[in-house]
């Protein structure tokens, strides 16, 4: 990131499913981009990918929200997307779905170079690999906790281990960057799960359609996660989280469902001396009641 | 072989159900599967070498008649003779007729897919002719009136003791312990089938056009026994297995034995061409090359899945599947079982028995990944989907119910600006109360959700969405709303 005079300007594409159920998931992406110095927006217009009807056969319902989506994300800012599921469908199944409408292919086409799912635009855009040069103390004591729906969460943890998305993995290619901003975290150790590049089962309407099959695709999933005895299973899908968390809800596992902005939220801040996206902030005059703000908070 | 692809999810059931075919599976990722990514690992350039073996299979699919005439001209220099069957019955009635006008009573065979997928041995046995598979796990297979479980694997579902079991009942046998006696009552049994057998009939790994060439790729011999010592040597091939030199055939043979195995070279790399020749010790004095269509035409002729025909049979992305390392090869209900089978038996056998089989999949991309010619297996099966869910076919030829249809319509609404969103996620929020209420762990999801919640618990929407905490985050980070 250094070196960039102006501050990387980017759009958060949330996604239905942590708008609408995972909110907080959203708020942790928001302040991480924020604290690694990213001007970010949030384009009100936005509202599902089409994926859900596009995975399921549905292309005629799909498309009109691809329509959406494009007009949404319009412009030359990155796409920033915490999910790479909803990224790849972006990036890589837009094409397929509009394969017969020459100008929304050629709008997706165009959108292609901007779009990031969350780890990949932390590493490959921003440049940040070691997130140790960020950690303030662990947790920082003043960051607010982290905001569940009322629900008595678990504390930040110690150890976590690391799911390998599909689509993160398989359509995006990204099969290192998550691994590396977590294994710099100084005071989060990663133990490795067997076949963390195993689906685990969910699949969209798969595990809607095929319920005993993806359950003992699962099955093995948890008894992977459980093997580690880590505190958190972390992931870059909410989607994927919320099978695995129901999954282990269901069987009474403590370990924490988390995705890797939430984690990354919990467990660094820059430090003012390092962060050379936080100078690059204070030297915009827009954006110096945010130095400000931050400084206030101890950061 | 009689598609079932209609009772998949019986099949399915079924193979969860049964402790013996899920200890088979499980040992497939640390198996196969690992094999191949150790060897892939060990292989310099392993990639240029995929996307070269792509190149030459895409290239050669797209000419396909060129070289498919190329073999025909050369396999007959050769002395051999070629028959293009358009379809089952015709392969079936080719083999047979020959059969029946050499006197053949006794036929050896070495493991063919093709072969299972146009029903020979039961057309064969209906002739009087007896045919005996000699592939060990093929053998098995036949001694137990079952079909193959696994491409390059057809036995990997049965354990020592049914192997033992099976022995005992079909053949007699005492009540062998070890792997190395079931071994050894199999080759003292196929040694007297590979002495008298009049005609050998093998499949086809490749079929080289500038030679004419035929190469099996086995680890047991007996494929080659198949093709040296019967008079009478018949290989049943698809039209998809010619590759068009041999040096391309160095590329396919390294990448397709590394991807099925994980090893370097197989036991046994055979090739033939033509039948014996005058100076030759041994050999058949017939060479017969049935090159079988069955379907293939149509997956040649759309584009969209033409590349269905760049498959090399390796097996690969059954062992990648995590669906078919818990399903198994049965519930495809057809030859080509896991993510390539599900692909090609809905075209090649008819999407409206075999419907299910693209949905039976989470498109997790393990099978791409794992495919030595790179094959975009979730791209077809979401191609299919939409086939199947909005295309032409008859209404039931569909997999999904009206109630489906119509929840997507809903959803599409929901969905189609924020402010319906909004209102959508009301009634959501008041219709969620009696799912996924309170957290005792019980709750079942109403109609389609019900499976849902036999495993997991159910997600509930957030009391506040994501968009209407956003101008709190500006607060925080005091920076007026965009």
């Amino acid at each position: 990131m250094q070196g960039h005079a102006a501050p990387i300007r980017a759009s958060l594409f949330v996604t239905c499913i942590i708008d609408q159920i995972y909110p907080e998931v959203g708020e942790a992406t928001t302040r991480v981009l924020r604290r690694l110095g990213v001007d970010l927006d949030f384009p009100r217009g936005q509202t599902c990918c089409g994926q859900p009807a596009f995975n399921s056969g549905y292309w005629r319902d799909a498309k009109p929200l691809a329509r959406r989506t494009l007009r949404t994300f319009e412009g030359d800012r990155y796409v920033v997307v915490p999910s790479g599921s909803c990224a790849s469908m972006l990036r890589v199944f837009y094409a397929e779905l509009l394969e017969d409408e020459p100008e929304l292919l050629a709008r997706a086409e165009a959108l292609v170079p901007r779009v990031y799912e969350f780890s990949e635009f932390v590493v490959d855009v921003l440049g940040v690999t070691d997130l140790g040069a960020y950690s303030g103390s662990h947790p920082h004591p003043d960051l607010p906790p982290s905001r569940g729906k009322g629900q008595d969460k678990p504390g930040s943890p110690r150890t976590v281990t690391y799911h390998e998305t599909c689509h993160l993995r398989r359509e995006l290619g990204a099969t290192t960057q998550a691994r590396a901003l977590i294994g710099s975290l100084d005071a989060v150790k990663l133990a490795e799960m067997e076949q963390s590049e195993v689906c685990c089962g969910f699949g969209g309407t798969f595990s809607v359609k095929y319920p005993d099959i993806s359950g003992a695709m699962l099955q093995d999933k948890l008894d992977n996660i459980r093997d580690t005895g880590a505190d958190a299973v972390v992931a870059c899908d909410s989607s994927c989280l919320m099978h695995i968390g129901g999954g282990m809800a269901r069987q009474g596992m403590r370990t924490r469902p988390m995705h890797l902005a939430e984690l990354m939220d919990e467990s660094f801040t820059p430090k003012r001396s390092t962060s050379p996206s936080h100078r690059t902030n204070c030297h915009s005059d827009s954006q110096r009641t945010n130095c400000h703000s931050e400084r206030s908070r101890g950061i | 072989m009689e598609p079932k692809t209609a009772q998949f999810e019986q099949g399915a059931a079924a193979a969860l159900a049964d402790p013996g075919v899920q200890q088979g599976l499980r040992g497939l990722y640390g198996g196969f599967h690992s094999a191949r990514l150790t060897a892939a690992a060990a292989t310099p350039d392993w990639e240029e070498l995929r996307e070269r073996g792509r190149a030459i299979k895409t290239h050669t699919i797209e000419h396909l008649d060129y070289y498919l005439e190329m073999a025909e001209r050369n396999v007959r220099a050769a002395g051999g003779s070629v028959y293009f069957a358009a379809d089952a019955e015709d392969a079936r009635e080719y083999v047979a007729k020959l059969a029946r006008d050499r006197g053949v009573k006794l036929a050896i065979k070495s493991k063919s897919m093709v072969s299972e997928e146009i029903g020979l041995n039961d057309r064969l046995i209906a002739e009087g002719i007896e045919p005996v598979e000699t592939d060990l796990g093929e053998y098995i297979i036949q001694l137990a009136g079952e079909t193959p479980f696994h491409i390059i694997a057809p036995a990997i579902h049965k354990s020592r003791e049914d192997v033992s079991e099976l022995f005992e009942d079909k053949l007699n046998a005492p009540r062998y312990e070890r792997i190395e006696e079931l071994a050894g009552e199999a080759r003292r049994q196929l040694r007297e089938k590979f002495i008298g057998a009049d005609m050998g009939i093998t499949g086809a790994n490749f079929i080289v056009a500038e030679t004419g060439t035929l190469t099996l790729v086995t680890n047991e011999g007996n494929g080659r026994m198949c093709t040296s010592m019967p008079r009478i040597h018949v290989a049943i091939t698809g039209m998809e297995k010619v590759v068009p030199s041999l040096e391309d055939l160095a590329v396919f043979l390294r990448l397709l034995i590394r991807s099925a195995t994980g090893q370097r070279i197989s036991s046994y790399v055979t090739t033939v061409t033509g039948p014996r020749k005058r100076l030759d010790e041994d050999g058949p004095e017939e060479f017969h090359l049935v090159v079988v269509d069955n379907g293939r035409s149509g997956l040649l002729a759309d584009p969209h899945f033409r590349e269905a025909l760049n498959c090399l049979r390796c097996g690969a992305c059954l062992n990648a599947c995590p669906v078919y390392r818990k399903v198994g090869g049965h519930a495809y209900g057809w030859v080509y079982p896991g993510p390539i089978g599900a692909v090609v038996s809905p075209v090649l056998t008819g999407i409206s028995d075999a419907k299910h089989l693209p949905f039976a999949s989470s498109l997790c991309g393990a099978c791409k990944e794992a495919c030595p010619v790179k094959i975009n297996i979730p791209r077809m099966l979401l191609k299919l989907r939409n086939e199947i869910s909005e295309g032409d076919n008859h209404p039931e030829e569909r997999s999904s119910t009206l109630a489906e249809r119509l929840a997507f319509k809903g959803w599409r609404a929901a969905m189609s600006n924020p402010a319906i969103m909004s209102a959508a996620r009301s009634a959501g929020r008041l219709m969620q109360g009696p799912i996924s209420g309170g957290t005792s762990g019980q709750q079942k999801g109403p109609g389609p959700m019900a499976g849902w919640t036999r495993h997991r618990e159910a997600p509930r929407l957030a009391d506040k969405p994501f968009r209407k905490r956003w101008r709190d985050l500006q607060d925080d980070a005091g920076e007026s709303s965009k």
